[in-house]
């Protein structure tokens, strides 16, 4: 079991042609993720690598039966090829773009309130179930199939970070999400949560927060009260100064709220093992999945 | 992307939304050349820096003659600004407002900005103006109202009433507050402002409403399409070594401490600064590199790094996805052969063509600790600038 995609997902790009699309659909590939088509306007009927590129989204579902897109289209036309996918009943959209303006994606966000359309990013690395799907950018080969750990984060390098040191523990993951670092974005920590407490073969979560907004306090909440399954948190940005963005959109300490201090404090009053220095999370997730798992937490 | 109060006005007149009668200044002699043609006294005098709180500092005087205004002008212009939001170095002055006297009946607070919760333009106003809002909403949050507009149908006359009914503004003044609500909405959307704040806004004694201070911040990601923006950058209110960075496509801040550091990837770059503090050190600085760095871009974030004399030593952590390390190596030689560096690094990498980077730096001749972790890397480093190693 995984969530949102696995071996079964239909993959179309949009964006495929552009320099970073293609690097990366290639990589997806050769992972095993199903890619079966491209979408670039103007480019229609050729293929590349066997992938036929399609001019539309509509045309690209039609023919393929894509299920998922996965979206490089650069900033200034992004949140435009993201309402095509929605508009073409695409299931999972994966936003990958970095740099969309928030007023672009408060519509688009609006939008989708009312599509079946989930989703991820954008301002994110995507999402991977090892062994069966990758659906973005993060290198595959860093990741441990078969869980029973699930993770999701606001970051796309210090995901990686974290995944491999629970690869070098010998603890596998079912399902890495990136939500993405805009202060606007899709699927939020909670609908991970979720989604991994409902999965049966996720025993555990790591989730990966950083300062700015309150999406960790309100995630924080919903752990308290929804989710048994144990979960290690990590927040980054002890340091980070106010009023300054930190790389990321969202990433901003503004009126004194969306400290790192406060999401560690209500991360911690809901229960949740908050590991304060990243260096040592392959250990504390170790030392907590192993306990839960022998006191009979899991199936 | 901030802009200074005068220029905000620029944008506020432009959308026939009211502001008093001023201009701009350099000089002592300029200011005064402006006060004759406001032709009523008293005038106000207002530091034009990137930082709330100037009035409390001695950056807004008022004059009541022209001599007074050339005098406070000459004293404001050139001064070192010191406020609660300047930091204790303070800011020096260049410019200074010039505005007309205002009767001020009442002064409210408003503001709008994009929410990233709801997805909507929420609207901030309260009749406790010229405060801090923060300060009113931990006081008394009872005197805050907040709307919240859907930007797919975006602002309504509802909507204004709503504010203007909660401000308990007089009947005479509801249409014409009515109207500057609807202009500051379009303003925020047309220009993508992540903030128009308008603290105090006045009602005169005429009972008609007034932009006595403007803030404008833009979305520095939809800058692409407003690039008449630009000229209204200050790049003397940012750091110099942020502007240098900026040129090259590089995230960096700043900072206090002593240990430079270099990543790719904002969370991973906040996290290893924080590593760095909790391995007992401070970081310098906040520097990512990105996803599509290239061996360019490496050396001059180097090169940035190491101009802050504060730098006792610097540590790479780079986790390789798209970047890869053996790229990353190259640009560390690169940069280290240029520079001359003289300070003790460390360097950790992982990821992608992770082995023909170690080779590329162990070959290299440099002399670097390598880590093989992020738990080894702070405990290195910090050693490293504490000089026990």
């Amino acid at each position: 079991m995984s969530i949102f995609v696995g071996s079964h997902t239909r993959v179309l790009v949009q964006g495929m042609t552009g320099k970073e699309g293609l690097f990366h659909t290639r990589q997806c590939v050769a992972y095993g993720t199903r890619v079966v088509a491209g979408v670039t306007p103007g480019k229609g009927g050729q293929e590349i690598d066997g992938i036929p590129v399609f001019n539309t989204v509509a045309e690209a579902v039609k023919h393929t039966q894509a299920d998922c897109s996965m979206i490089f289209v650069p900033p200034p036309f992004a949140a435009d090829a993201i309402l095509e996918a929605a508009d073409a009943g695409v299931g999972l959209i994966v936003a990958i773009t970095e740099g969309i303006p928030v007023m672009d994606m408060m519509r688009v966000k609006q939008v989708l309130y009312g599509s079946a359309s989930r989703l991820i990013g954008p301002n994110c690395p995507g999402i991977i179930t090892p062994g069966q799907a990758k659906v973005g950018i993060m290198p595959g080969h860093i990741h441990r199939p078969g869980g029973p750990v699930g993770v999701v984060s606001r970051s796309g390098t210090l995901t990686y970070e974290v995944v491999y040191q629970l690869t070098r523990q010998g603890i596998g993951q079912t399902t890495c999400i990136g939500i993405g670092g805009d202060p606007v974005n899709g699927t939020s920590f909670i609908d991970c949560l979720d989604a991994f407490e409902k999965d049966e073969e996720t025993r555990g979560i790591v989730m990966v927060g950083e300062i700015g907004g309150s999406a960790e306090e309100k995630a924080a909440e919903f752990i308290r009260s929804r989710v048994t399954k144990p979960v290690v948190g990590f927040i980054a940005g002890i340091t980070a100064p106010p009023g300054r963005r930190m790389g990321h959109a969202g990433a901003i300490i503004s009126g004194g709220s969306g400290t790192a201090a406060a999401k560690i404090a209500a991360l911690k009053r809901c229960g949740v093992h908050v590991c304060e220095n990243l260096g040592y999370i392959g250990e504390m997730c170790a030392k907590v999945f192993k306990t839960s798992s022998t006191s009979g937490d899991g199936p | 992307m901030k802009i200074h109060e005068y220029q905000a006005k620029r944008f506020l007149k432009k959308y026939d939304i009211p502001v008093p009668k001023g201009e701009m200044a350099e000089t002592p002699e300029a200011a005064k050349r402006i006060a004759e043609d406001i032709a009523t006294l008293p005038v106000a005098v207002k530091a034009q820096i990137h930082a709330g709180g100037r009035g409390k500092g001695g950056g807004v005087r008022i004059a009541k003659t022209l001599d007074e205004v050339e005098r406070h002008a000459a004293s404001i212009i050139g001064m070192n600004l010191v406020t609660h939001q300047t930091g204790p170095e303070g800011k020096r002055v260049k410019r200074v407002l010039i505005e007309q006297g205002q009767a001020i009946k009442k002064e409210l607070y408003l503001s709008l900005l994009p929410d990233r919760e709801s997805a909507c333009i929420l609207v901030i106003a309260s009749e406790a103006g010229g405060m801090e809002i923060e300060q009113v909403a931990a006081k008394t949050p009872e005197k805050i109202i907040k709307v919240y507009i859907n930007p797919l149908n975006g602002i309504q006359p509802y909507h204004c009433r709503q504010i203007a009914y909660g401000l308990n503004l007089p009947s005479p003044a509801i249409k014409g507050f009515s109207q500057m609500l609807t202009r500051l909405y379009r303003l925020l959307v047309d220009y993508d402002c992540s903030l128009v704040e308008i603290n105090p806004l006045i009602l005169t004694a005429e009972d008609s409403v007034v932009a006595l201070d403007a803030k404008m911040d833009f979305d520095d990601n939809a800058l692409f399409r407003h690039p008449d923006l630009l000229e209204c950058r200050d790049s003397d209110e940012e750091n110099p070594l942020e502007v240098e960075a900026s040129k090259y496509k590089l995230n960096y801040i700043n900072l206090d401490g002593n240990v430079g550091n270099m990543v790719n990837g904002a969370g991973l770059a906040m996290a290893v600064m924080d590593t760095i503090k909790l391995a007992g050190a401070e970081p310098a600085n906040f520097l990512d590199v990105g996803g599509g760095a290239t061996a360019e871009m490496v050396e001059n974030g180097f090169r940035i790094i190491l101009s802050d004399p504060k730098v006792k030593g610097i540590l790479i952590n780079i986790f390789g996805g798209i970047l890869r390390c053996d790229v990353l190596a190259k640009g560390v030689v690169e940069a280290a052969r240029k520079t001359k560096i003289s300070v003790p690094l460390v360097v950790r990498m992982e990821g992608t063509n992770v082995e023909e980077g170690r080779k590329i730096l162990s070959q290299s001749g440099l002399k670097l600790h390598a880590a093989v972790d992020m738990k080894e890397a702070g405990q290195l480093i910090a050693r490293v600038v504490a000089g026990q190693h």
